[in-house]
């Protein structure tokens, strides 16, 4: 039954929003949490490459007997983005059992800190599209291990509803996570969502920027939950929440929040209580659906981990690993923009799109920022720009445009042309944009003699733009422009020949 | 040599006489292995025998031999290895159905140390299951019964272990001690069986029962063959975070030259003078009259050698057996969590992963498993936690300290290891009070991860063997090993189990 649902303008009149994030990140340790068992969140390209229940040891896979120990990476990890959130980083943390029963467990335990997590107490400061900025407060981030993948065989979409069996994959057992979780999120009314979803990419570029993660949404290295509330508005109370589960994309968290606005507005506006529960994200119909009850008690019979000695990080440590940490990406954003001179629009198009730090890599190798930016935010290079984000061979690197850039801007080549070179790489005619130019005759007409045989040639035809440009209307020149670039086959340098256009006139 | 006489002969004799070309590894391990095949109708030690596996050992290691290599002693003198303990593709079932059939991929890295000096393993030895208990009654695969009397228990939770080594089916074995089930087996069988410091034999391997309390160690029939054999065992591990405590053992700090220097202070009128021993005042009742007799005969055998008698104060050791039953059944339940029918061991259907996960538990764990499964998942409810789990952890805090205050008195501590001599089959099986009542002597140690060591204290009640037990400070456990070696060469020898023909 579809449920409910209010208008998201009346809902945010009459109720104000309150949301709490738990971001899981998958860390790109060599090795899992507690063994050396490799981590398929490593290197994404790995899982394809194996088979089920491979990447196993003794300790992933729970056996009797198998002891946990430390994976000293992982530490330095959740060092590292407890540093980049602007958390404490405690000098005492202790690993907990959250003791429950799951066929994806191996251990019907899951290894996690609990009351003594690694990182409390930082926040992060989140932009939106016009420039607006929320901070939101993290009130901790912690590290834990993830379970397996249950795999339901037999039903539709792989749900468990319809399934005649089941099969569990323990690939994924032990990969570190860190979880991260925010304080309540208050007055961000209407733009609750917004702030949600830009949340979540903040952090996201943040693990990629500091290199602890592949952090990409779509293969599950960051996983979001969003929790939701709803009060009467001006009311300052706290309704109750629903938790909405599966969100795996930036779109998606937007929408499941809205969604839980509107429904929820819908169930408060019948007089009705809103039901403490998980709900589940569907992508496909754009809507959640009840999961199971949650409730705080939910007992997990925590109790620190005997088979773990406390976890000590030493001041020094944490010096030392902040030294190592990069420009974080919102700083890197301002100063860029500064020193590139790129207007707030085009700013964050190239944010939206994810182009900014393929830009700065281009420039850094000859490129002018703007050439940079224009050629990165073509729609012809968009498949090469997100294969170089995640890391992959782009069918066309920075290197060769910032070559092109060059020619352009040597005066060897014009944009028309730079454009023909470009079709030509990802063709595969060539890598070389010089050596493209070079054997394809593509190099602009620099020869004076010619282009004013051209110009002559025009002027013949249109006496009258001669005396009216001699007379100083510019604007005549057009079409005697367009005349010599169509007579030159497009090759001519368009600045030399309004150049020798006025000279000639003025002859 | 015939083999009788080969059995009889202990792990260090054993291995000088290998050393010394006298016997073959080969030799020895076949003479155990008719030993094995002659008692066990009557005792029932192990749950399973790797003969072919012990004689290719025994073989390669005499080969060895004749090669000219530089071998362990112990290198070729045989062993039983309790079956807490995961050994590859030998089946380890720690004494439960649930884990019938079931055969490790890996070893224990105490079991990779036993192959690396190449020591033939006779077997996997019976147990309590999930080694939750004092008799061995609670084993899926049958009762042990003790050599002494066939109709008594032989402890427990290592009830086979001790049983092999006081048969003389093995001149060595490895138990695993939470809470007293290496030293209470090793007193009511009369032999020798040693708790090292918590930490210093790798937890690697080993089902676990109580992860903070568990610790694996020797059993034999004479104190330096257990210090010989916690040699082999000891050091620090990469696999278990918590092994940390130890450190490698060499010539300087081994336990064996402990014990040597502990037997020649023992055998001169002199070698105790002036050393402090521990009587605690909370230890003087509660002991059957013959089993605290042949304690205060020891100790007043101490006190002839010229060994200053001190009682030390334990006031918390009172609290010791209600936080022990706390703690304990508290990691059980988490730590046998994994026992599901999901991965390995045995599996009863059912129409969900729950219902199965619930069948296979509920047919396959035993009563007191379960009873002890159902108290630590009480304990470590929400609400209840600080109350109890809590409560109980301050406890041992307070049980480290008694010790330590203990300890900046006297040398070492002494106490009687168990209340009676062995019990009959049956006796406390519906009681588990009484049962757990065995353990009242052994478990202070386990709560403040401190050695302790049973040896025979002389023949009790029904003519059945007491035992005394040595207890020293963390990390000190050659001394252990010195004091009761001395106590060893001042005491009678015990006579030949008498429930057994020769």
């Amino acid at each position: 039954m579809a449920d409910k649902l209010l208008g998201y303008e009346e809902a945010i009149k009459k109720y104000d929003p309150t949301f709490g994030i738990e971001v899981h990140v998958e860390l790109a340790t060599k090795t899992k949490m507690f063994c050396p068992a490799p981590n398929p969140a490593y290197d994404n390209n790995l899982e394809n490459l194996t088979h089920p229940n491979t990447m196993l040891t003794p300790v992933s896979l729970g056996l009797p007997g198998a002891l946990p120990v430390l994976n000293k990476q992982a530490v330095e990890y959740a060092i590292k983005i407890g540093l980049a959130l602007n958390c404490e980083i405690a000098e005492k943390s202790v690993f907990s059992r959250k003791n429950y029963f799951y066929p994806d467990m191996t251990k019907n335990f899951q290894t996690s800190q609990y009351d003594l997590p690694t990182c409390i107490n930082g926040y992060v400061d989140v932009e939106l599209d016009d420039g607006e900025v929320f901070r939101v407060d993290i009130e901790r981030a912690h590290l834990e291990e993830d379970a397996g993948k249950n795999n339901h065989v037999g039903g539709a979409e792989g749900r468990i509803q319809g399934a005649d069996h089941s099969l569990v994959d323990y690939n994924r057992a032990g990969v570190p996570l860190i979880e991260i979780v925010t304080r309540p999120v208050f007055n961000t009314g209407k733009r609750a969502p917004e702030v949600a979803a830009a949340y979540v990419r903040t952090l996201r570029d943040i693990f990629k920027a500091i290199g602890v993660s592949n952090a990409q949404m779509e293969r599950g290295n960051v996983r979001a939950d969003v929790n939701l509330s709803l009060a009467p508005a001006g009311s300052g109370k706290l309704g109750t929440r629903t938790e909405t589960k599966n969100v795996n994309s930036f779109s998606a968290i937007e929408a499941a929040a809205k969604y839980e606005i509107r429904r929820q507005g819908a169930v408060l506006d019948s007089g009705a209580d809103v039901f403490q529960e998980t709900r589940m994200w569907h992508e496909a119909s754009n809507d959640t659906s009840s999961g199971r009850p949650k409730s705080d008690a939910d007992d997990y019979r925590y109790f620190p981990e005997p088979d773990l000695m406390p976890l000590y990080i030493s001041r020094e440590k944490v010096e030392e690993v902040r030294a190592t940490l990069p420009e974080l990406p919102q700083a890197k954003r301002n100063r860029l923009k500064e020193e590139y001179g790129f207007k707030p629009l085009e700013m964050r198009d190239v944010i939206n799109a994810e182009a900014l730090n393929i830009i700065e890599d281009t420039v850094k190798k000859g490129a002018t920022p703007q050439g940079a930016r224009k050629w990165w935010m073509n729609e012809a290079l968009e498949e090469s720009r997100k294969a170089w984000n995640e890391g992959q061979e782009p069918t066309i690197t920075p290197d060769q445009i910032a070559a092109m850039d060059k020619l352009v801007q040597e005066g060897k080549i014009n944009d028309k042309i730079a454009r023909q070179v470009l079709d030509a790489m990802i063709q595969g005619e060539g890598d070389d944009p010089a050596k493209i130019v070079a054997d394809k005759g593509l190099e602009v007409v620099n020869d004076d003699g010619a282009l004013i045989a051209a110009i002559q040639e025009a002027f013949a035809k249109m006496p009258k733009a001669k005396t009216d440009i001699a007379g100083g209307n510019q604007g005549a020149a057009g079409p005697i422009i367009g005349m010599v670039m169509k007579a030159t086959g497009g090759q001519a340098d368009g600045k030399r020949v309004r150049e020798l256009i006025l000279e000639e006139a003025a002859k | 040599m015939d083999n009788k006489e080969i059995i009889r002969l202990t792990a260090l004799e054993l291995s000088r006489k290998i050393e010394g070309g006298e016997l073959t590894s080969r030799q020895v391990t076949d003479a155990f292995i008719e030993r094995i095949e002659q008692v066990e109708p009557q005792v029932h030690a192990f749950i399973v025998t790797t003969f072919d596996e012990a004689r290719k050992t025994a073989d390669e290691i005499d080969k060895k031999r004749q090669d000219g290599e530089k071998l362990h002693p112990l290198a070729g003198v045989p062993i039983a290895i309790k079956d807490v303990v995961v050994t590859k593709g030998i089946q380890t079932t720690a004494g439960s159905k649930m884990l019938e059939g079931w055969i490790p991929p890996y070893d224990a890295s105490l079991v990779v140390k036993i192959k690396e000096i190449g020591m033939p393993i006779l077997g996997k030895t019976n147990m309590d299951e999930f080694a939750m208990g004092s008799s061995t009654e609670h084993s899926a695969y049958g009762k042990t019964c003790n050599p002494w009397d066939l109709d008594r228990i032989p402890g427990g939770s290592g009830g086979g272990s001790a049983a092999a080594v006081a048969a003389f089916e093995a001149p060595l074995a490895i138990g695993t001690d939470t809470g007293g089930s290496i030293r209470q087996p090793a007193a009511v069988t009369g032999t020798v069986g040693a708790k090292p410091t918590y930490g210093y034999v790798s937890r690697y391997g080993l089902v676990a029962l109580s992860s903070s309390l568990d610790q694996a160690g020797p059993c034999s029939r004479t104190v330096i063959d257990s210090a010989l054999l916690q040699d082999v065992i000891q050091g620090p591990d990469y696999h278990d975070s918590t092994s940390q405590l130890s450190s490698e053992v060499t010539a300087e700090n081994s336990n064996y030259q402990a014990a040597l220097e502990g037997l020649r202070i023992g055998s001169e009128n002199d070698g105790l003078k002036g050393v402090k021993v521990g009587v605690v005042k909370q230890m003087q009742e509660g002991f059957a009259p013959e089993v605290f007799a042949r304690f205060q005969e020891e100790i007043e055998a101490l006190e002839e050698k010229g060994a200053e008698i001190i009682e030390v104060d334990c006031p918390h050791f009172e609290y010791a057996l209600g936080a022990y039953y706390l703690i304990m059944p508290s990691e059980a339940s988490s730590n046998l969590a994994r026992f599901d029918g999901m991965r390995y061991g045995q599996r009863v259907d059912g129409a969900s992963s729950d219902e199965m996960m619930a069948n296979t538990r509920g047919a396959m764990f035993g009563e007191e498993v379960k009873r002890r499964i159902l108290l630590g998942t009480y304990a470590l409810s929400a609400g209840y936690y600080d109350a109890y789990y809590g409560s109980a952890q301050k406890v041992r805090t307070l049980i480290q300290k008694d010790f330590a205050e203990a300890f900046a008195k006297v040398d070492f501590i002494a106490t009687p290891t168990a209340p009676t001599v062995a019990f009959k089959f049956g006796e406390k099986i519906d009681d588990p009070l009484a049962m757990y009542m065995n353990d009242i002597a052994t478990i202070p140690a386990n709560l403040a991860g401190i050695p302790g060591l049973s040896l025979p204290s002389g023949l009790a009640e029904e003519g059945l063997p007491a035992g005394i037990q040595i207890l020293v400070p963390a990390k000190s456990d050659d001394k252990m090993y010195k004091f009761a070696a001395a106590i060893e060469a001042m005491t009678d020898k015990l006579p030949e189990p008498k429930g057994l023909e020769k």
